[in-house]
């Protein structure tokens, strides 16, 4: 996978077997990831539009009964904090998720019943069961983070800005 | 990378590529209608089940992906690895702050 700037080959990724016969025959990173709309994190593919963009097609359901669920409402979180509120989208995530991958053992469906902490969240837990796994990972803190205060100056940016982990948050 | 039993079993541990996965499938496919738990590790199957169409096998039956006997394919990990989720994406997680 990605690694700083740049894609490393199945065969320096330290975790495929150098010398076993798959490296000759797997999909390097870089042939497919390369082609998608760029990112500045993770494993540099900004996956949500490169989808809405018709780049990427991925199969929503094996079989045809399964029911295709999207929902569109965004919620916003950490209302109290010093940080800028946390926008968390429905559309986007439903996109590529079903809803029991997140309800109800996750967060409940309902606004603001959920107790979120970012601790667990930088533990793995909440929305750290994906960001920081498969999805772009927690240093983009602004990406999650997206919404000013009232009353806080500017607007923050939801695109790329890339704050190393552990960075004191802007009191 | 999964590596439960397979190293202890005589093959290489097993890698499987998300990035690779989510460009041909949403992640509903396998975490909703496969029923594939979000943990690593925590979905305990063995390779009998892969042969008989479950897990992995749902897909690699030799219609939807090539079939099961393309080993190596899958057994494509270095030795002595853990299971455990490595890559661009990881931020650290539990028990790596
Ligand atoms: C939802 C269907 C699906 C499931 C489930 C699935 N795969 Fe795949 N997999 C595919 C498809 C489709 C391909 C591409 C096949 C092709 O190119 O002919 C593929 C390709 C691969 C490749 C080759 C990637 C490359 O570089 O060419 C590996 C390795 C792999 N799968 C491992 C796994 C493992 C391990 C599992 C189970 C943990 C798994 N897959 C489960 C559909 C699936
Ligand atoms: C995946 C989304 C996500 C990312 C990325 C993220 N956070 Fe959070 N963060 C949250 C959520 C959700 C809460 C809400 C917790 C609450 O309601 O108390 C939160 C709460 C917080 C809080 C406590 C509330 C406050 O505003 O004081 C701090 C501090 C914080 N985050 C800092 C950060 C920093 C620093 C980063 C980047 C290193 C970051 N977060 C990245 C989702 C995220
Ligand atoms: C990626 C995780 C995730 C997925 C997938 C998801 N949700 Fe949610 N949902 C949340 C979070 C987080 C909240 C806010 C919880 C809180 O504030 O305590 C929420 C809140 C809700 C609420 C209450 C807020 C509102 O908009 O009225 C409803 C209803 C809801 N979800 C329905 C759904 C449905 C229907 C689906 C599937 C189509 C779905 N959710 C998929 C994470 C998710
Ligand atoms: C079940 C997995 C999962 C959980 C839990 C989850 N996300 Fe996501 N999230 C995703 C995926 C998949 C994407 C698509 C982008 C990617 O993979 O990098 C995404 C994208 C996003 C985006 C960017 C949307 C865009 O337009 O690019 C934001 C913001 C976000 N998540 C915030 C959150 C917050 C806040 C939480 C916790 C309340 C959360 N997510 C929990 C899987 C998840
Ligand atoms: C082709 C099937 C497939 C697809 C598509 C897929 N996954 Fe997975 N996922 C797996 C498998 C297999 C595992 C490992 C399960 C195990 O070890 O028991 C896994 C594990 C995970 C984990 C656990 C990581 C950890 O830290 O323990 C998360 C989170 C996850 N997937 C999220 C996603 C998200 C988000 C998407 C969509 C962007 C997605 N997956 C798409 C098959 C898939
Ligand atoms: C589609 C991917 C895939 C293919 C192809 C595949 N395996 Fe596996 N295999 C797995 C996974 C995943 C496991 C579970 C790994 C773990 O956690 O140890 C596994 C486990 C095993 C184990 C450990 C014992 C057990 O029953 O779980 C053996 C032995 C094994 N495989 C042999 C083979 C042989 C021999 C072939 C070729 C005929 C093969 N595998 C092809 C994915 C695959």
């Amino acid at each position: 996978m990605a690694w700083g700037d740049e894609w490393v080959s199945l065969r320096k990724d330290g975790i495929h077997d150098p010398r076993g016969p798959a490296v000759r025959v797997l999909q390097e990173p870089e042939v497919a990831l390369s082609k998608l709309t760029p990112d500045t994190a993770g494993n540099m593919v900004r996956w949500v539009q490169s989808l809405e963009k018709g780049e990427i097609n991925p199969r929503a359901n094996l079989r045809p009964d399964t029911k295709i669920r999207l929902y569109e409402s965004d919620v916003l979180l950490n209302l109290k904090g010093g940080m800028p509120i946390v926008r968390f989208p429905h559309r986007q995530h439903t996109l590529w998720l079903d809803c029991t991958n997140c309800h109800d053992h996750l967060f409940k469906a309902e606004a603001g019943a959920t107790k979120f902490s970012m601790l667990k969240i930088l533990e793995g837990e909440q929305c750290g069961v994906c960001h920081g796994a498969v999805s772009f990972p927690l240093t983009e803190c602004f990406r999650c983070h997206s919404v000013a205060r009232p009353g806080d100056g500017k607007p923050r940016p939801s695109l790329p800005i890339a704050i190393p982990a552990g960075a004191v948050p802007p009191k | 990378m999964l590596n439960r039993r397979a190293e202890k079993e005589g093959v290489r541990p097993v890698i499987f590529p998300h990035w690779f996965h989510r460009i041909r499938f949403r992640c509903k496919v396998c975490h909703a209608e496969l029923g594939f738990k979000m943990r690593v590790g925590s979905n305990d199957f063995k390779m009998s089940d892969i042969v008989e169409g479950r897990f992995c096998g749902a897909c690699h039956n030799g219609e939807i992906a090539w079939p099961p006997d393309q080993c190596d394919l899958c057994h494509s990990g270095k030795r002595g690895l853990p299971t455990g989720i490595v890559g661009g994406h990881e931020t650290g997680g539990p028990g790596r702050w």
